[in-house]
């Protein structure tokens, strides 16, 4: 074959090399751009309200003033997992509230089997957009709760709606569902059970 | 003269190479990859067949009569699997085996040993997943979307296999697209610019760059899955901060780009066969480059219209809806080229011809139906479907199957050296095509009278519909079983074709003779 | 041959499509669902037109352009003006479609406040609604029987999607769905509202509607949730809102008897003969879509109860399990959703039935007794 061609027909190995480096720097890069995705999801609903997901965590103490001019009605509705036996009411099935006031509701929980276990409530929010508006200034939500085999318990759950709520959000709906965490628990949560019988 | 010298010591060399089985085992001859990638893909494509038979045989009736609808659900999802990993894809990277370095003059694909393994890796891949049908409870049952939690919490211990069976489908795709792009990079002859390359090289290189992104991303998902399932992490599980719905953004960031990826290489092949047997350049070459790129962006950012029930607020819908809308733009200026290239040209009606001017017509439908679901207000009546089933059938059999079909009549006689049986061949196409849509065309009003998709069983208004639908079906089943005997007849032998048969065909494919050297463009042709 | 072929399909299109048969979109019952049905229609007469002039374009082009007919090619391949007028025109289109696409998206997610509150969670395979504002909650099954589905007897007009308890809702007032799932996504749909929600599980979702005439609405599960997703139908009575009134007001005290009735009951034993029955009616309706009326599962995905360790000895964790489920698989805790005669009677009838005779019989004190230990 003659050797002074100057086609690039074949091409050097060495330049098909650096391509198929750089081709298999994307794969890998895409492979980790699948798992980013949920990081940017999770970032995405905290801006959007997406899906009806919530923040789970303590806010800021309430410092806003009270927009008595409006009226929101906020439900509550609680679920347990299926398969979970516990009980899980709120006390009241909804509240009406001022935008910027500051209200507690009480759920209750009971734990009907012979066993200790370890829950967790996940929250949801209907509509998704007004999620962005509801702060919890101290919810049974954002920690695992431990509940001794046959005892029942009552829960506060602080909130305020932010004022700046958007003025077409009339009605709020809080949907708690309890999920079973008995063999996920964290140590600490379980430590109240031992606590509790040397207590005794 | 030293050339032609040079060529004839590289063919004693390799007609060392081994015969029998060892030589498809170890070949890294492109055109033998090729082969090896269209018969698996037709294998597969009556594997997959047969389990749409099932489907249509318990549907054709209502009532549960042949199979549990456990069954049934496995029927659906490995159907669907292996159809658009096992069928469309393997055909379309066999056809690029086989084409593109002919296309572009090249003697081999850049990676010939990769090349080789990718081929290889298939098979077991798919032995997995139908072997996961045999295991106790079953093999998987969630619909090729596989949806958590339905395939996480709730789904049957073959899920493992069926991870792992993808994740090997997607090494072997991603390994293809880095051969083409590496291919197509490297190794044109002098003189072949980009902007002279046939559609189809360029289709495929858009394709492979899709593949790229998208593959890795659906292993990322089914890795998610399995880590949910087996390994305590909760990716799509709201108890432990997941959410099942991040699943589908997932999958479907996957799943919308690879629509496109079997839809794009069939634009390169009728962009092939209309010029040709219309006997006229292709109309608005570089705009059909263009319109395939922008089809290849977009499909980036309208995957949440397959997730409009999942709610959403207002302002996404809205996004997604007029991205979706968009893309029916570029594709429609492809269809507007093709019917341009046919206006005032020397119209014959081959085989291949018959079955492009099918898909221009039938995928314009399936389009037409597309523009339709992506109309948020009214897709939430559509969605989940046989709307949608309807739909995407009539994408990727009238469209995609049909091409596939189209470029095997046209490279043929390239291929094997003899012309195929042209009645049979129109017997084929006629029945197909008149099958199909009795197969399909009915499930657009089944779907908007308020069928469901994926169910075994349905109510009574619907038994008519299902009736006609399934004998289109049956029917549509055996018609490709008269494609396998002109295929055969054709290998086997037949009338002898010359290095161009097609009168109209261009291309640097048609300057080498008929069947095709084992080894071609060792020395690059001059492109001018 | 194939030209008359393809025009005769063509035609075909706007024919079957717009006649007022099962072959078309439904208008529904809500303004929402008319509207939906319109945009569907006009669109669809805008693709027939576009279809028209393509397909025409390329009919006249095989007819007129062939070899056969000595037709010579021209040469042209390229003109951008044309380029740019079918980039153009096209967007125009899309552009004249999104604006009453977008209006009516709008309208469906209306916000204001709704009169009536109704929580819809899926689960495998049936519905549960639960009204918000007052006491009456219930499962809705399939009540197709078997034997049709079998094909062992006729089926009946509404096969497939017929429940025991649908849900009613009261027309003219505006009523919300909180859509969720107890377990995988389901999707709630009727179609003569327009209404089609995702329930995924943990999370919930908004829907509304509107209806406007009393009557019986039927749909379907529309997101596949496993093996029994075909037959998970939804039915909703829309009544006049006195009529739902007084029926709401009905359910709120039957719900009350009943629990005072089975209390009541407590202290009566039944016969073997009255629990196997009993058991066999309730196994049937909530246990043998997974554990198969035979008993025996099916392997890998639901465990068989026929001879199994679970039935034949352990007594206790029989009517744990049952009562309670099993976290983080199907079995449900049926605890709430049957009453403790019926649950003392299918744990009897899973422990005498398919063989297993252990004899032994579960009362509804029993059930009781394990609730409140």
């Amino acid at each position: 074959m003659t050797t002074n061609s100057p086609t690039p027909n074949p091409a050097p190995r060495a330049d098909n090399a650096r391509v198929v480096r750089r081709l298999l720097f994307v794969v890998v890069g895409m492979f980790g751009f699948g798992f980013a995705l949920v990081p940017l999801y999770e970032v995405f609903c905290d801006i959007t309200g997406f899906n009806g997901r919530t923040k789970n965590e303590q806010a800021a103490a309430n410092m806003r003033s009270v927009d008595t001019s409006r009226t929101i009605n906020v439900q509550f509705i609680t679920r347990v997992n299926k398969g979970m036996p516990w009980g899980f009411e709120p006390e009241v099935k909804s509240v009406r509230v001022h935008p910027g006031e500051t209200k507690v509701v009480n759920f209750l929980a009971s734990n009907p089997t012979g066993q200790n276990m370890v829950a967790q409530a996940i929250p949801s929010v209907a509509p998704g957009e007004a999620g962005l508006y509801l702060n919890k200034t101290e919810c049974f939500c954002f920690n695992q709760q431990p509940l001794a085999a046959g005892a029942d318990t009552k829960m506060p759950m602080q909130f305020y709606l932010d004022p700046d709520i958007p003025k077409h959000i009339h009605t709020l709906t809080l949907s708690y569902t309890m999920y079973d965490m008995t063999a996920n628990a964290q140590p600490d949560v379980l430590a109240t059970f031992e606590a509790a019988t040397s207590a005794d | 003269m030293s050339t032609v010298a040079g060529e004839m010591d590289h063919h004693d060399h390799h007609h060392h190479a081994p015969s029998g089985i060892t030589r498809w085992l170890f070949t890294t001859n492109h055109k033998d990859i090729g082969s090896m990638y269209l018969w698996f893909s037709f294998i597969m494509f009556l594997v997959g067949g047969s389990m749409a038979m099932v489907i249509r045989a318990e549907l054709f009736q209502p009532g549960l009569q042949l199979v549990e609808p456990h069954f049934f659900n496995q029927m659906t999802t490995v159907h669907g699997l292996i159809m658009v990993f096992g069928a469309v894809m393997p055909a379309f990277t066999g056809l690029a085996n086989w084409m593109v370095p002919m296309m572009i003059g090249a003697p081999d694909m850049a990676l010939p040993r990769m090349n080789n393994w990718s081929f290889w890796i298939l098979p077991f891949a798919f032995a997995i997943l139908l072997g996961s049908l045999f295991m106790e409870g079953g093999g998987p049952a969630f619909g090729w979307t596989f949806y958590a939690p339905l395939s996480t919490t709730y789904s049957s211990d073959s899920t493992a296999l069926f991870v792992f069976s993808v994740h090997i489908m997607g090494i072997s795709s991603i390994m293809g697209a880095i051969n083409v792009i590496v291919t197509i990079m490297n190794m044109r002859a002098p003189g072949m610019t980009y902007m002279k390359m046939p559609l189809f090289v360029w289709t495929w290189f858009i394709t492979a760059f899709l593949l790229i992104a998208v593959m890795p991303v659906l292993a990322g998902a089914v890795t998610m899955v399995l880590t949910d399932k087996y390994f305590g992490t909760s990716f799509f599980d709201a108890a432990g901060g997941g959410d099942p719905v991040l699943f589908q953004h997932i999958f479907w960031f996957f799943g919308h780009p690879e629509v496109y990826i079997m839809i794009l290489p069939s634009f390169g092949i009728i962009s092939a066969i209309i010029p040709a047997f219309s006997r006229k350049k292709l109309f608005g070459y570089s705009s059909m480059v263009y319109a395939t790129a922008a089809i290849a962006g977009l499909s980036f950012i309208v995957w949440a219209h397959h997730m409009f029930t999942t709610g959403m607020p207002v302002a996404a819908e809205i996004f997604f809806m007029y991205a979706t809308m968009l893309i029916s733009v570029p594709t429609g200026v492809k269809v507007f080229n093709w019917v341009a290239t046919m206006w005032r040209g020397s119209i014959t009606f081959e085989t291949p011809m018959l079955f492009a001017l099918a898909f221009v017509i039938l995928f314009t439908i399936g389009g037409f139906s597309g523009l339709m679901l992506a109309i948020t207000p009214v897709d939430f009546q559509y969605h989940d479907t046989y709307f949608v089933v309807a739909h995407f059938h009539y994408v990727l059999v009238t469209g995609a199957i049909f091409s596939i079909m189209a470029a095997a009549y046209y490279w043929l006689p390239k291929w094997t050296g003899h012309m195929y049986n042209e009645t049979l061949a129109k017997w084929h196409f006629w029945t197909s095509l008149i099958s199909v849509n009795v197969l399909f065309f009915p499930m657009h009003f089944a779907g908007l009278a308020g069928m469901p998709r994926r169910i075994p069983d349905y109510s009574l208004q619907f038994a008519d519909i299902n009736q006609i639908v399934s004998i289109g079906g049956f029917a549509f089943g055996l018609s490709q079983l008269i494609f396998l005997a002109v295929v055969i007849k054709c290998v086997r032998g037949g009338e002898k074709a010359p290095a161009k048969p097609w009168e109209g065909a261009e291309g640097l494919e048609w300057t080498v003779p008929s069947p095709a050297p084992y080894h071609t463009f060792e020395t690059p042709p001059e492109v001018k | 041959m194939s030209t008359r072929l393809i025009t005769a399909l063509l035609a075909s299109i706007p024919l079957a499509a717009s006649a007022q048969s099962q072959l078309n979109l439904t208008q529904g019952v809500t303004e929402i669902s008319q509207r939906v049905y319109d945009l569907h229609m006009t669109i669809f007469y805008i693709c027939c037109v576009i279809g028209v002039i393509v397909f025409g374009a390329m009919f006249v082009s095989m007819i007129l352009h062939r070899k056969s007919k000595g037709h010579k090619p021209a040469t042209f391949h390229e003109n951008v003006k044309v380029e740019i007028l079918w980039t153009a025109i096209p967007f125009l289109i899309l552009v004249g479609m999104a604006i009453p696409a977008t209006k009516t998206l709008f309208a469906m997610e209306d916000t204001s406040e709704a009169e009536v509150t109704v929580l819809v969670t899926g689960s495998q395979w049936k519905w549960h609604y639960k009204y918000f504002d007052s006491d009456v909650e219930y499962y809705s099954l399939l009540a197709t029987r078997q034997d049709q589905i079998n094909n062992r007897l006729d089926k009946g007009e509404n096969y497939l999607l017929e429940v025991d308890r649908p849900l009613v809702i009261p027309t003219d007032t505006k009523v919300r769905f909180l859509v969720t799932s107890d377990d995988v996504i389901h999707s709630w749909w009727v179609p003569d509202f327009a209404v089609k929600k995702d329930a995924n599980p943990g999370f919930i979702n908004e829907a509304w509607t509107k209806v406007d005439e009393p009557g019986i609405y039927r749909g379907q599960c529309a997101e596949l949730c496993g093996k029994d997703h075909g037959f998970m139908p939804v039915v909703v009575i829309a009544k006049e809102p006195a009529e739902y009134e007084a029926w709401i007001n009905e359910q709120e005290a039957i719900a009350k008897a009943e629990k005072e009735e089975e209390q009541r009951l407590l202290s009566m034993s039944m016969s073997k003969d009255e629990l196997m029955e009993l058991g066999e009616r309730v196994y049937l309706g909530s246990c043998a879509a997974c554990h198969q009326p035979s008993g025996e599962g099916i392997p890998g995905v639901f465990p068989s109860l026929k001879g199994t360790n679970m039935v034949m000895n352990d007594k206790a964790g029989h009517i744990n399990i049952v009562v309670n489920g099993k976290s983080g698989t199907a079995m449900q805790a049926f605890g709430n959703q049957l009453s403790l005669r019926e649950l003392a009677a299918v744990i009897t009838y899973e422990r005498n039935a398919w063989g297993n005779d252990t004899g032994d019989l579960i009362q509804a004190a029993d059930v009781n007794e394990f609730l409140n230990k």
